[in-house]
C-alpha cells in the first residue's frame, strides 16, 4: 500500500475523475449481468473488484488527494464499489438458484424403480389364525392350555366317556403306536381339557385348547391327517346351555362380524349331553342366497348356515371322572377345526395348499389374519 | 338310514302336502342328521305301463342279437293294438309281463322316449330294465314282472317310481332310528301326530313246542325268540313293493326269505336270522366260542374264532356268529329246478330267529372279524330287546302271505331276568342345564312322548322306554326335552368368566419368534411330522444317534414314513424342495413345531395305566400316565437356498449364507431374551467346516450353518443349502434375561479404529472378548468392519479390522484416555491370542 501524498493534485488524476468512475462502474455491473454461470461471475469479479481492478486501484489513489478533494472522491469511488457489490451479490444468487436447479433436475430418479431386495416373510395362516381365536377368549378372562401330541388312551379316550368298547371310539380313525399299549396320536385337544380339569384344585376352569391333532384320513382336497383344532371348556356353578350359545354368538361375531349368529342342532358326542352340532349364518351372504337361484352363494353352498363344529354340555361323567362334583358344577365345550375354519374365511379351495408349505400360498396372509 | 317317505306315511298320517325337505327340517331340528333327501322319479312322465309279450322276431343281421317285439300294452297307447319295440336285451320270452315306456313319456335322465327309426324298423317305444327307471344298477337285463298284472296298468305306480327318500346319519346314541319304527316315532313327535307302531302286533304267548334252543351266555344273549314256518314255496319271490322298498332302504333285494328279513330289520330296527330247518342239527345254542374254533360264514370266508365271540350253534357246531353273520351251512337254500320233473326243489321250511345280544360283545366280534354288518351295526348301538316278538311275529306273517308258507304253533321265547333301569332327576334339572324354564309339566310330558314313564314332583323317577337304552343318565333326560322344546329357542347369555392372565410366558415367546423369523423374511411351514429311515439315511445321521430312537406308528399313513420326526429338519427340507421344484428358488423358511424324542425316557414309555373313571386318577396314576409318554420339546428351525437379496439394479445378489442360519438363532435367542454363544462344532448333517454349535452357558441348545454336501446331493436340494435348528425348551430353561434400563450418556463419543493380525485358526469371537476384556468399562461398543487376508499379513493370517466406541458416563473423554483404553484392549488381544498391531 502506498503512503499518501501530499502534494497530490486531484485534476491531475485521471482515474478518479467521475465519468471514469462512472464508466468502471457500469462496466462492472455489465460483466456481472453478463457472466452465464458461476465461474464466469468469478472471473468478472476477479476482473473488477479483485486487488488489481481499475476501481480498486481507483480506491487506493484516493489517500494521495489532498484533504479537501478525498472526501469528495472517497464519496463517489465509495459510492460505485457498493453499487457493483450490490450487482455482484445479486448475480451471485440468480446464479446459484439456476446451478441449484439445474442440479435437481439432473440428480433426478425414477422413483417407480422396484426395490425387492428384502426377502419377504410371512407367517402361517393356521398359526395366526389361532392366535387370533386365542385372544378373543383371553379377552373374555380364558388361559390358553396346551398338552402332548402323543396322548395317553386314558385322556384321549376314556376319560371322556369313550371307553374302550365305545361305538364312537372305533370312528376316530385313531394313530396307534407301535409296540405300545394305550398310547396314541392325539385325535382331538379334549385330553388338553382332562389335564386342566386335573390341574385345578377346583373349578372355574375357563380354558382354550388350540394345537395339532391327528386322524389317519389320507390327503386330499379336503381333508388332512394332521390338522389343527380349537376346543374351549368351561366348567363353573351353574353353567348353562345358553352360556355355551352366547359364548359362541360372540365368538362368531368376533371372527365374522357384528350380527352373525349361531344355532344349535341336536347332535351326539360322548363327551357331552346335551350335546350339539354349532352353525353360524353364512358370513358372505346371511341366508340370502337360500332359494334364491340368482345369487348363488359359494360359501355355503346356498345353504346359509356355515357348520362350524360340535359342542355341548361337559357330560358329568367327565367331571366325575377328573373328581369334579357334577352336582355342583356344570360346564359347556366346544371343538372345531382351524383348517375348515380358514377355508370358508379365505375362500381357500383345496387343503393341500394349507399343509404343503408352498410359500406362495402363505405369504398374502402377512402377520396376523 | 334311508327312509322312503312312502314307507314312513305308513306310521304317520303327515299332512299331504308335507315334502321331504319340510320333514328334513323338522327331524332336524329334533336331532337327526338328515344329510339329504333324494327325490326320485322327480323327471319321471309316463306313459309307462306294464306290457305283455305278444311276439318276438329275432334279428340277427347286426352284429349283436336284436329283437323286435309285439307287445300288448292295453289301451295306454290309445289304439289298443300291439305295440312294436325294438329290443337289445334277451332276459325275456314271449308271455312274459315287462315295462313298456311309450313314445311322448321322460325317463329319469331326462330321457325323452320318441319312436324312432333303428336296426331297420321302427321302435314305437322302450322296453325298461331297472336301471334305466332309476331303480338301482344292479340289474342289466329288463324287469320281467310277475305274471298278475294286467297289460296296460300304469307302472310309475306299481313300481312307487315316485318318492322321496331321507337320507339320515345315525349317531351311535340313537340306534332305535336305524329304523323305520324309530324315525316314525321322532317324526310323530316332531308333527304332534299319533304313532301306528308296527312293533303293536298280536302275537301268541311263548309255549314250549317252539324250536328248541338253549341259550348258554345268558349275559350275552337275554332274549332270545324262535319260530318257524313250514310249507313254504321255494319259487315265491318277493313281491315287488317289498323289493321297491329294499331298494330304496339303500340294501339289495335277494331272496324272498333274506328280503323279510331285512325288511323286517329296516321296519323294526331287529335284525332277523333265517334258517333252513332242514339243515340245523337239534337244538339251536347260544354260547361263546372255544378260542380255534371255526365257521364258514355267509360270505364264505373261513374264520378262525375267538373265545370271546358269541356263537349260534347246534349239535354240529358253529351255525353263525351271533349278531354278525350267519353260517354258509344253514343257509336258506336257492330254489332249483328239476330239470327232470320240473319239480322246484329248495327251503320249505324255514326257523326265524329274533334275539337280543349284549351290544359290547357284537360290537367286539364285528372289529375282530372285520364285519361290519348291518346287524351288527343295530346291536352295537342298541336294538329294543322287547320287540323281537314282533319282529318275528311280522316275518312269519310275511312268510304266510307271500310265499304261502303255515306258521307253526310253537312259540320259543328265552328271557333272561333284566334290570329295570330307572333314572332318578330333580325336575327342574333341564332348567339349569339349558338356562330357560321349561316347567315341570313340560318336562314330564316330553320325556313320556319319547317313551319313558315317569312319576314324581320334585324329583322325577323316569324309567326309558326298551328301544331307547341310551338314556342312562339324568342329562340324556335333560337333552331329549331341551331338544324337543328346540335348541334354536335357547337364549344367547355370557357366563361371568374370573378375570384372566392372558398368554403364558411360553406363548408369548413363540409369537414373538414367529413374528421375528418372518420379519427377518422368513417363511413359515407346518410340515406333517412324519419321516421315515430313507430321509435319515440321506441327513447321514447314524445308528445309535438319539435322532434314530423314533416313536413308531402302527397304522402310518404310508408305509415309508412310518415314524414321528426327532427332528424338523427333514420336514423342512421337503418344503423347501418342493418350493425348489415350483420354481421358487429363493427361498428361507421356518417352522415352530414338536418333535418326539426317546431317549432318556424310562420302561414306562409306551405303558400307560387303564385306569378308571369313576373317580379322580391319583397324583401318582397322572405321573404314570405321562411316564408313558416320550418326550415332546417345541422346537423352531430354519432352512435357507438360494439368494437373501437378489441381483438387481441396485448391484449383485446376495446367497443365503451359514451366516444367516446362525444369525436366525440369534434372532430367536433374542425374542427369547437369552444370550446365544456361538462356537464352532461338527454336528451331522452339517458341513464340518461350517456348521456353528449353539449355548446358554454351557448348554448346547442347538446347531447352525451350512449343510453337508453329501446331504445336499442326497436330499436333492439346492447347493450351499443352509439350516438352523433350536430347541425352545432348553433355550428357554434359564428363563429370560431381564432387560434393565440403560443410563444414556450425553457426553462425546471417541472413535478409535484398530486393526489386529492373528492366527487363521483364532476365532473372532475370542477377539472380540480379549478385546472387551481389556477396553474396560469405557467401551460402549465394538463392531468388526473388515476381515483381511492378503500378501501384506503373511501367509496362514488374517486381520481384523473393528471400530471402538468409548465413552463415560459422567465427562467428555480426553484423547489420552480412549488412546489408553484401546492400548488396553490391544495388550489384552496380545496375551489371549496373539494378536498384533496390523503396521
Ligand atoms: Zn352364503
Amino acid at each position: 500500500m502506498s503512503a499518501p501524498n501530499k502534494s497530490y493534485d486531484p485534476v491531475e488524476v485521471e482515474a478518479l475523475k467521475p465519468e471514469e468512475i462512472e464508466r468502471l462502474r457500469d462496466e462492472a455491473i455489465a460483466a456481472f449481468a453478463a457472466a452465464t454461470d458461476l465461474d464466469a461471475l468469478h472471473e468478472a469479479k476477479v476482473a473488477h473488484t479483485g486487488d488489481r481492478s481499475p476501481l480498486a486501484l481507483a480506491n487506493r489513489e484516493i489517500g494521495a488527494l489532498p484533504p479537501a478533494a478525498k472526501a469528495d472522491a472517497g464519496k463517489r469511488v465509495g459510492a460505485a464499489r457498493g453499487a457493483v457489490n450490490k450487482a455482484l451479490a445479486g448475480r451471485k444468487v440468480e446464479l446459484e438458484a439456476e446451478r441449484d436447479a439445474r442440479v435437481l433436475v439432473e440428480e433426478a430418479v425414477d422413483v417407480t424403480l422396484p426395490y425387492d431386495r428384502a426377502p419377504r416373510g410371512g407367517r402361517h395362516p393356521l398359526t395366526t389364525f389361532a392366535e387370533r381365536l386365542m385372544d378373543v377368549f383371553t379377552a373374555m378372562g380364558y388361559s390358553v392350555a396346551e398338552g402332548p401330541e402323543v396322548e395317553a388312551e386314558w385322556l384321549n379316550f376314556d376319560a371322556l366317556n369313550m371307553g374302550p368298547d365305545h361305538p364312537a371310539r372305533s370312528t376316530q380313525d385313531t394313530f396307534f403306536l407301535k409296540d405300545a399299549d394305550s398310547v396314541v396320536l392325539r385325535t382331538h385337544t379334549s385330553g388338553v381339557q382332562i389335564r386342566s380339569l386335573l390341574a385345578a384344585a377346583e373349578p372355574p376352569v375357563y380354558v382354550i385348547c388350540p394345537g395339532r391333532v391327528f386322524r389317519s384320513d389320507e390327503l386330499d382336497a379336503t381333508h388332512t391327517p394332521v390338522f389343527n383344532q380349537v376346543e374351549l371348556l368351561a366348567v363353573d356353578e351353574g353353567l348353562t346351555m345358553a352360556d355355551l350359545k352366547g359364548t359362541l354368538d360372540h365368538m362368531v361375531q368376533s371372527l365374522f362380524g357384528e350380527g352373525i349368529s349361531t344355532r344349535l342342532r341336536p347332535n351326539y358326542f360322548p363327551f357331552t349331553e346335551p350335546s350339539a352340532e354349532m352353525d353360524m349364518v353364512c358370513f358372505v351372504c346371511r341366508g340370502e342366497s337360500v332359494g334364491n337361484p340368482d345369487r348363488p352363494c359359494r360359501t355355503c353352498s346356498s345353504e346359509g348356515w356355515i357348520e362350524l363344529g360340535g359342542c355341548g354340555m361337559v357330560n358329568p361323567r367327565v367331571l366325575v371322572a377328573c373328581g369334579i362334583d357334577p352336582n355342583k358344577y356344570s360346564g359347556f365345550a366346544f371343538g372345531f377345526g382351524i383348517e375348515r375354519m380358514l377355508m370358508f374365511r379365505h375362500n381357500v379351495e383345496d387343503m393341500r395348499d394349507i399343509v404343503e408349505g408352498d410359500v406362495r400360498f402363505t405369504l398374502p396372509f402377512g402377520m396376523e389374519i | 338310514m334311508r327312509v322312503p317317505l312312502s314307507w314312513l306315511r305308513e306310521y304317520v298320517d303327515l299332512p299331504a302336502g308335507e315334502t321331504g325337505r319340510d320333514i328334513q327340517a323338522k327331524l332336524i331340528r329334533a336331532g337327526l342328521e338328515v344329510e339329504g333327501v333324494e327325490l326320485l322319479g322327480a323327471d319321471l312322465k309316463g306313459p309307462l305301463v306294464v306290457g305283455q309279450v305278444l311276439a318276438i322276431e329275432e334279428l340277427t343281421e347286426f352284429k349283436k342279437p336284436i329283437r323286435y317285439c309285439q307287445v300288448d300294452v292295453g289301451d295306454a297307447n290309445g289304439t289298443g293294438e300291439p305295440q312294436n319295440i325294438v329290443c337289445g336285451a334277451r332276459n325275456f320270452a314271449v308271455g312274459d309281463k315287462v315295462v313298456v315306456v311309450l313314445p311322448g313319456a321322460v325317463l329319469p335322465g331326462p330321457f325323452p322316449i320318441a319312436a324312432r327309426q333303428t336296426y331297420g324298423k321302427t321302435s314305437e317305444g322302450m322296453i325298461c330294465s331297472a336301471r334305466e327307471l332309476g331303480m338301482g344298477d344292479d340289474h342289466d337285463g329288463i324287469i320281467v314282472l310277475p305274471p298278475e298284472y294286467e297289460p296296460g296298468t300304469d307302472a310309475i305306480e306299481l313300481l312307487e317310481l315316485v318318492d322321496e327318500v331321507l337320507d339320515i346319519a345315525v349317531t351311535a346314541d340313537r340306534g332305535y332310528c336305524l329304523s323305520l319304527r324309530g324315525v316314525a316315532r321322532e317324526t310323530a313327535i316332531a308333527y304332534d301326530l299319533p304313532l301306528r307302531d308296527p312293533a303293536l302286533i298280536d302275537v301268541p304267548p311263548a309255549n314250549s313246542y317252539g324250536p328248541p334252543v338253549k341259550v348258554e351266555d345268558q349275559t350275552g344273549c337275554d332274549r332270545f325268540v324262535a319260530r318257524s314256518v313250514v310249507g313254504v314255496d321255494p319259487a315265491a319271490k318277493s313281491p315287488i313293493w317289498m323289493q321297491r322298498r329294499i331298494q330304496k332302504a339303500g340294501m339289495r333285494p335277494i331272496s324272498l326269505a333274506v328280503d323279510i328279513t331285512n325288511y323286517v330289520m329296516l321296519e323294526m330296527g331287529q335284525p332277523l336270522h333265517a334258517y333252513d330247518r332242514h339243515r340245523i342239527d337239534g337244538a339251536i345254542t347260544v354260547r361263546r366260542a372255544t378260542a380255534g374254533e371255526k365257521l364258514r360264514t355267509l360270505d364264505g370266508v373261513e374264520r378262525t374264532l375267538d373265545a370271546e365271540d358269541l356263537l349260534i350253534c347246534d349239535d354240529s357246531g358253529p351255525i353263525g356268529i351271533a349278531g354278525v353273520m350267519g353260517g354258509a351251512g344253514t343257509e336258506i337254500a336257492d330254489a332249483a329246478v328239476d330239470p327232470e320233473t320240473g319239480e322246484v326243489t329248495g327251503t320249505t321250511e324255514i326257523v326265524i330267529e329274533a334275539a337280543h345280544f349284549t351290544p359290547v360283545s357284537i360290537a367286539r366280534s364285528a372289529r375282530r372279524h372285520k364285519l361290519p354288518s348291518e346287524a351288527a351295526k343295530r346291536f352295537e348301538r342298541g336294538v329294543d330287546p322287547e320287540a323281537t316278538k314282533a319282529a318275528a311275529q311280522r316275518a312269519v306273517d310275511l312268510l304266510v302271505l307271500v310265499a304261502g308258507g303255515t306258521a307253526e304253533a310253537g312259540v320259543t321265547d328265552i328271557v333272561a331276568p333284566r334290570p329295570v333301569h330307572s333314572i332318578a332327576i330333580a325336575a327342574d334339572l333341564p332348567d339349569r342345564v339349558a338356562g330357560q324354564e321349561y316347567g315341570r309339566e313340560t318336562v314330564v310330558r316330553r320325556l313320556q312322548e319319547v317313551g319313558c314313564t315317569v312319576v314324581g314332583t320334585d324329583v322325577l323317577v323316569v324309567t326309558p322306554p326298551t328301544w331307547r337304552p341310551d338314556l342312562t343318565d339324568p342329562n340324556d333326560l335333560c337333552e331329549e326335552v331341551i331338544r324337543l322344546e328346540g335348541y334354536e329357542n335357547l337364549p344367547s347369555t355370557l357366563p361371568n368368566v374370573p378375570a384372566g392372565r392372558g398368554l403364558t410366558e411360553a406363548q408369548r415367546l413363540r409369537r414373538r419368534i414367529g413374528v421375528a423369523l418372518a420379519s427377518a423374511g422368513q417363511v413359515e411351514v407346518q410340515n406333517y411330522p412324519f419321516i421315515g429311515e430313507a430321509v435319515l439315511d440321506a441327513l447321514g445321521i447314524e445308528a445309535g444317534d438319539p435322532r434314530r430312537e423314533t416313536v413308531k406308528i402302527a397304522n402310518p399313513i404310508s408305509h415309508e414314513e412310518p415314524s414321528l420326526r426327532t427332528t424338523l429338519l427333514p420336514g423342512l427340507l421337503g418344503a423347501l424342495h418342493r418350493n425348489v421344484g415350483r420354481g421358487t428358488t429363493d427361498v428361507a423358511l421356518f417352522e415352530l413345531g414338536r418333535v418326539f424324542r426317546v431317549d432318556g425316557t424310562a420302561e414306562t414309555l409306551y405303558h400307560a395305566p387303564r385306569l378308571p373313571v369313576d373317580r379322580r386318577p391319583t397324583e401318582d396314576e397322572i405321573a404314570q400316565l405321562n411316564a408313558a409318554l416320550p418326550r415332546q420339546p417345541h422346537r423352531v428351525g430354519a432352512v435357507f437356498a438360494g439368494h437373501r437379496d437378489p441381483q438387481g439394479w441396485w448391484g449383485k445378489a446376495q446367497a443365503w449364507s451359514w451366516a444367516d442360519a446362525v444369525e436366525a438363532a440369534r434372532t430367536v435367542a433374542d425374542a427369547a431374551g437369552v444370550e446365544l454363544t456361538v462356537r464352532q462344532d461338527q454336528h451331522t448333517p452339517w458341513h464340518p467346516g461350517r456348521c456353528a454349535g449353539l449355548y446358554v452357558g454351557e448348554v448346547l441348545v442347538g446347531h447352525a450353518g451350512e449343510l453337508h454336501p453329501r446331504v445336499v446331493k442326497a436330499l436333492n436340494l439346492p447347493e450351499r443349502t443352509c439350516a438352523m435348528e433350536l430347541d425352545l425348551d432348553l433355550l428357554t430353561a434359564g428363563g429370560a434375561v431381564k432387560a434393565e434400563g440403560p443410563k444414556i450418556s450425553t457426553f462425546p463419543v471417541a472413535t478409535q479404529d484398530v486393526a489386529l493380525v492373528v492366527d487363521d485358526a483364532v476365532k473372532a469371537a475370542d477377539v472380540e472378548a480379549a478385546l472387551r476384556a481389556g477396553a474396560g468399562e469405557l467401551l460402549e461398543s465394538l463392531r468388526l468392519f473388515d476381515v483381511y487376508r492378503g500378501e501384506s499379513i503373511g501367509a496362514g493370517r488374517k486381520s481384523l479390522a473393528y471400530a471402538l466406541r468409548f465413552r463415560a458416563a459422567d465427562r467428555t473423554l480426553t484423547a489420552d484416555e480412549a488412546s489408553a483404553a484401546r492400548e488396553s484392549a490391544v495388550a489384552e488381544a496380545a496375551t489371549r491370542v496373539g494378536a498384533t498391531l496390523r503396521g
